[in-house]
């Protein structure tokens, strides 16, 4: 190639590279240069603000310990209950007559943004039976109305009761509240997912399984599972990233009280609320630094696909 | 190892009509090919057979029991598909060990059965590779393979050679009825092709449009079909038929073909003297009609001038394309023949291998043993 400069791409990736240095590598070096500074970001202060999230010196305040704990809990539990419920409502909607009316309506959350079905769900879980659907349901089965969201003391309280103190801290029905939001919102997207790869096994696979004697749990297990596990793989990076960094369910309908904090929301507290912003780049660092090793993986799972195609 | 058994089973789907009545019984160890063009309800048969459809009525036996609520898993049967449906996730030792590992059988025996399978098959080489590292034939002999191991009551196969090149069928369909023979199983194949099933087969079942039309031995099938779809189906070159009127008393008796008249042979006079004056359809396979030229024809030849049309040469025979007054036909002659496109030749009818069909019922007419 006659006149072309090592350096003529490098001119066409220019205007990109700038802006990825103005709009993300910036701000992510802004931060972390910040996690190691005061709250005023004045004076260095070493590994302080770090050390404050592992030893909680206010758990009233800004409960540290119960954010991380909040955040490993929507990693798991939403993440894995999300897949799981995608992948049987998958599988039954491919069986049912209205399929398409079936999977539209189990979709609708998907379309809904976050704030409001945030807002939807803080009217679910009104403590006001006249007002809160899910109490409504409880007391007419002959339960006792609860305060879903809000610590008040009462026997059951949804979002805000931790739940007997016999169980785990994390374990707080407030929590299990909101991660079942999470779960209803995305869980059209996992079964959309992944009933577009249950249309790719072909049927005469799942007939051989079946004369070959399997039944139908064991055609679900050994064979419809192991061919969409590359598409599960995907589903679930995507919730998990997604659990990671949740942060507008919580902050509409709990705001962080009673435990109910994840490190994006304490993040956002803390650097625009007590405006320790040392405090909130530190754990918007953590944040980071947990979702990274995700990124990496399913860049890398990416890659080799691309490669093995 | 079982008796297979159509009880007046009938398919319905919505408004189709797959299976109609079907009747058949099927002994232990024989080669059943059930044939019939696209669409006639072969793979649903075979499909009500495996459990994999509902029967809409009638009932199926797979050796004394009743099966028809029987789930597929438990019918003891194993199926050979048409695209092979190989599990893509799985090698090809756990595709065929799939079906034991079901069952619980020990490792060590799973291990020795297919270990047997794949040396019969000759795909020892193979068995680390996943499906899709297979060319096509190796993928059918693995399917092959998974039903094998399992040892079932009957081996039932739809079109396992549809997907396979002319040269690679034929040399499957000799080793399928090697593989019938030696595993001493109830076969029941599905094919439209009718080669392979005169070939493999103990016995056709020809289907049409959801009725079983005829079963039978292949020659029997080829020398005594009973209807006209049969007799036209079974054999390539299709049989010719031509529109002909019963014409004559007793000993005159022939058959007015417009273009051409032949004569009834003494041995039909009997069965055709209801159709006196009547209209009936006349048969006769292309080998039937011979060029006198070149090699003799039979005690009863009818001769019969025609235009050659086109010629076909096979090699070790030729196609001649004939018109005869505006009626085309088939002959099938020895290479040795020297007709040309555009030649008038006079060719000849073996009478005695004429077939006869009533136009309206389009059933054979005549006594089975003459035919
Ligand atoms: N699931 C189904 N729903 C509705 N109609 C069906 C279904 N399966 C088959 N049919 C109909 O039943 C008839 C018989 O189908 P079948 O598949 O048995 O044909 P076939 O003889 O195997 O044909 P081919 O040689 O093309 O495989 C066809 O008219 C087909 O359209
Ligand atoms: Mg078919």
């Amino acid at each position: 190639m006659v006149g072309r400069r090592w350096w003529t791409p490098w001119l066409w990736l220019a205007p990109a590279l700038a802006l990825l240095g103005v709009f993300l590598v910036y701000p992510v070096v802004d931060t972390v240069r910040r996690s190691f500074l005061d709250e005023r970001s004045k004076s260095f202060v070493g590994l302080d603000n770090y050390r404050f999230i592992i030893d909680n010196p206010q758990p009233l305040v800004s409960d540290t310990h119960s954010a991380l704990l909040n955040n490993i809990m929507w990693l798991t539990l939403f993440t894995g209950i999300t897949v799981a419920l995608g992948l049987i409502l998958a599988v039954l909607t491919g069986r049912v007559r209205y399929e398409a009316a079936a999977k539209s309506s189990i979709f609708i959350p998907m379309a809904i943004s976050f704030v409001a079905a945030a807002v939807i769900w803080r009217f679910m879980y009104e403590f006001n039976t006249d007002i809160g659907t899910v109490n409504a349901a409880v007391t007419s089965a002959g339960g006792e109305s609860t305060d879903w969201l809000r610590d008040t003391g009462s026997p059951q309280t949804w979002l805000t009761e931790r739940g007997p103190d016999t169980m785990p801290r994390p374990i707080q029905i407030n929590n299990l509240a909101l991660i079942f939001v999470g779960v209803w919102m995305w869980t059209g997207f996992a079964m959309v997912v992944l009933s577009a790869g249950l249309k790719g096994i072909s049927t005469e696979v799942l007939e051989a399984a079946r004369v070959d004697g399997a039944n139908e749990w064991q055609i679900f297990r050994r064979i419809i599972v192991p061919i969409l596990s590359p598409t599960i793989v995907v589903v679930a990076t995507t919730l998990v990233i997604q659990g990671l960094k949740k942060f507008d369910l919580v902050w509409v309908m709990t705001g962080g009280r009673a435990k109910t904090d994840v490190v994006a929301t304490l993040f956002y507290k803390e650097a625009f609320r007590v405006g320790d912003f040392g405090v909130g780049a530190a754990l918007a660092v953590v944040l980071l630094l947990w979702v990274l090793p995700i990124m990496v993986i399913s860049i890398r799972r990416f890659q080799f696909q691309e490669e093995t195609r | 190892m079982a008796t297979v058994t159509y009880d007046h089973v009938t398919k319905r789907f919505d408004t189709v009509v797959a299976v109609n009545d079907f009747n058949l019984e099927i002994p232990d160890k024989e080669f059943l090919v059930l044939v019939g063009p696209s669409g006639c309800g072969k793979s649903t048969a075979l499909r009500l057979l495996a459990g994999l459809e509902e029967i809409t009525e009638g009932d199926i036996y797979i050796g004394d029991r009743l099966v028809n609520h029987v789930p597929a898993k438990d019918r003891d049967i194993a199926m050979v598909f048409q695209s092979y449906a190989l599990y893509p996730h799985m090698s090809v030792y756990d595709n065929m060990a799939f079906g034991l590992t079901l069952r619980k059988v020990p490792k060590e025996e799973i291990d020795r059965r297919v270990r047997e399978a794949a040396q019969i098959l000759g795909i020892e080489d193979l068995l680390k590779r996943k499906p899709r590292q297979l060319s096509g034939g190796q993928r059918q002999r693995v399917a092959l393979g998974r039903a094998m191991v399992r040892d079932p009551a009957a081996f039932l196969l739809d079109e396992p050679l549809s997907n396979l090149d002319a040269k690679l069928r034929v040399q499957t369909r000799a080793e399928l009825s090697k593989l019938h023979q030696r595993l001493g199983t109830t076969f029941i194949y599905v094919t439209h092709d009718q080669v392979e099933a005169m070939t493999m087969a103990t016995r056709i079942a020809v289907m049409k449009d959801g009725l079983l039309q005829q079963v039978g031995a292949p020659q029997d099938l080829y020398d005594r079909p009973e209807n006209v779809f049969v007799a036209g189906f079974i054999g390539s070159p299709a049989m010719n038929f031509f529109q002909a009127r019963v014409k004559g008393q007793r000993e005159e008796m022939h058959l007015d073909i417009d273009s051409f008249q032949v004569p009834v042979p003494a041995s039909w006079l009997d069965d055709l003297l209801p159709y006196g004056g009547k209209e009936v359809i006349f048969g006769m396979r292309p080998e039937n009609i011979c060029d006198p030229e070149c090699q003799p024809c039979s005690t009863e030849a009818a001769p019969v001038t025609a235009m050659v049309d086109v010629t076909e040469v096979m090699g070790s025979e030729i196609f001649l394309h004939l018109v005869a007054d505006g009626k085309a036909f088939m002959a099938r002659v020895d290479p040795r023949c020297r007709a040309r496109p555009g030649q008038e030749i006079r060719v000849e009818f073996d009478m005695a291998r004429m077939h006869v069909f009533d136009p309206e019922t389009e059933e054979a007419i005549g006594s089975r043993e003459k035919r």
